[in-house]
């Protein structure tokens, strides 16, 4: 296989309200950076591939049609992908797969959510036919799996504010990162409403507009760019409704992980994995991903967290950009996380670099939990 | 970054969509049982996996869900949450309690609410039963149900409700 590397990553600003730009602005943005940061042209780009949330999250159905222009996919292939929240994540998998295959040399990936052009929380609690209307946004689906987290494992319930603490500490490092909030520590999070129990406002992530936009490449385009080697990748699903699922410890998510630890050759991803950007849109998802991720034993993960492992200072550091609690663009908060993995074996992270870091993971998770997107980076190519 | 140029023109226009849904043979036989006040689940024939409401197929195996299996309006509290904010277009008013109800011999969860009881003594595994309306306001939904209430049994363990296939 084609081996195929990232060599520009770039990002709008993430806020509430992007009002300056237009929803193709908001995508032109991302895409001028990544552009500036590989050093190509337009002409160099073979494909495009673009990914959002949900059309209900702006109330604009099939944004692909009117984007292409903005994009630069005029004349060339355009894919547009959608897998819920996880869409950043699958989408550049789907990108880097059009490298990977030789049909294309080199791809622009973008994604984006504009979440100021409608409200996310009433597009995902519908009105089902037949049933009593009690959907309750994003944080009301998962709050009762944070809860039987904690009920398992009789976790405490200060992990939840420590990690909510950790990622926003981390933004301020990341001037991207849609809150910046000075001071932000575990009492404050603590002190905060409560929104979905057990979950507390500042252990939710905000509501952004955004997009981020990768250049993928293969091996023989690359020349003396930095580059991020793309070692492993997978995509994982599984049924929504189905008997026998364990939402705290979705299969899908444990058989994607083993699949790109051994497509890169990890045996021990808790030594091997120098950092990683794992998609936590609510405080307690960080140790139960953890878990889910391999990097300890079941009921271990929110000990890690307690013990400052996944600060950037760790022997793990997670979320060092300030994670999807501190910007979520839907639709581009996968990709972000794919991207800033990359920033980092890159050595590109300027304020929130880990140092050394060589070996980096992007999890994406979305759906009812029930989509995974990852994958691992390298500065080395072998 | 163009963060410092005036704000372009911003309105609110609001979409109103219908829409046609089309039940299927599965859920058309639950909800006509529902209506008659019975809550019937579907077994899968090859796994024996009880789903209720039924979808018409086992999400595991791919075949129609063909047995019926008829439930009691007990169960209990797989987990749960405590809705604090209200929710756009949603008319119900916060703090309420939306749980994962696990009815006896079912093998999935649904959503409804729970009442009758203080929030703060809510419990994972906690046994409930249903609270309907008044018989002649019943038509086809699961809002038949107004709510769950806790009664007078012991507590379910709820990592013994995990289905597995034998």
């Amino acid at each position: 296989m084609i081996q195929a590397g990232v060599i520009g990553v770039g990002q709008t600003n993430y806020d509430s309200k992007r009002r300056d730009v237009s929803m193709a602005g908001l995508v032109r943005e991302a895409i001028d950076h990544a552009l500036l940061a590989a050093d190509v042209e337009w002409d160099a780009i073979d494909a495009v591939v673009l990914g959002k949330a949900p059309d209900m999250f702006e109330g604009v159905v099939m944004p692909e049609l009117y984007l292409a222009d903005a994009i630069g996919a005029v004349g060339k292939p355009v894919l547009r992908v959608h897998t819920a929240g996880s869409v950043g994540g699958s989408t550049a998998v789907i990108a880097a797969s059009h490298v990977c295959s030789g049909q294309f040399k080199t791809v622009l990936t973008v994604t984006f959510e504009k979440q100021s052009e409608s409200n996310a929380t009433w597009a995902l609690s519908p009105r089902y036919p037949y049933s009593p209307h009690i959907n309750a946004g994003a944080g009301g689906y998962f709050a009762p799996f944070i809860r039987e987290y904690i009920r398992r494992y009789d976790a405490p319930e200060h992990i939840g504010w420590k990690v909510a603490a950790k990622d926003r500490q981390n933004a301020l490092k990341n001037p991207l990162a849609h809150l910046q909030i000075p001071g932000i520590d575990e009492k404050m999070v603590s002190e905060t409403p409560m929104l979905w129990e057990p979950l507390r406002y500042l252990e939710s992530c905000p509501s952004s507009d955004g997009a981020c936009a990768m250049v993928i490449t293969s091996e023989e385009m690359v020349g003396s760019r930095k580059v991020a080697w793309i070692k492993g990748m997978a995509l994982r699903s599984e049924g929504t409704l189905s008997a026998g699922r364990d939402e705290v410890n979705p299969q899908a998510g444990i058989d994607c992980a083993k699949d790109i630890y051994q497509q890169a050759g990890i045996h021990n991803p808790r030594k091997e994995i120098d950092c990683a950007e794992i998609y936590v849109p609510f405080s307690w998802y960080e140790p139960m991903w953890l878990e889910n991720l391999g990097f300890c034993e079941l009921g271990e993960g929110w000990k890690l967290t307690d013990e400052g492992v996944t600060r950037l200072d760790g022997s793990l550091p997670v979320n060092m950009s300030g994670g999807v609690l501190s910007s979520n663009p839907i639709g581009a908060s996968g990709m972000i996380r794919f991207g800033e993995a990359a920033l980092q074996v890159m050595g590109l992270a300027e304020d929130h670099q880990v140092e050394d870091a060589n070996i980096a993971m992007g999890h994406a998770y979305g759906g009812a939990a029930q989509f995974f997107a990852m994958w691992i980076v390298s500065s080395s190519k072998n | 970054m163009s963060n410092d140029q005036a704000p372009k023109d911003y309105r609110e226009s609001l979409i109103h969509l219908e829409y046609q849904y089309t039940a299927g043979s599965a859920t058309t036989t639950f909800l006509n049982q529902v209506k008659e006040g019975r809550l019937v689940g579907q077994a899968c024939p090859k796994c024996q996996a009880v789903y209720v409401p039924p979808r018409g197929s086992c999400p595991r195996d791919g075949i129609a869900t063909t047995i019926e299996v008829p439930l009691t309006d007990k169960g209990c509290i797989e987990s749960f949450t405590v809705v604090h904010i209200p929710i756009p277009g949603n008319p119900i008013v916060p703090p309420y309690v939306c749980a994962m109800v696990r009815l006896d011999k079912a093998n999935i969860s649904f959503l409804h609410l729970i009442q009758g009881v203080e929030i703060d003594n809510i419990r994972i595994g906690m046994r409930i039963q249903a609270v309907w309306k008044p018989k002649e306001e019943w038509t086809h939904s699961l809002e038949n149900i107004k709510w769950f209430a806790p009664i007078d049994e012991p507590d379910i363990d709820v990592s013994t409700l995990r289905f597995q296939a034998s």
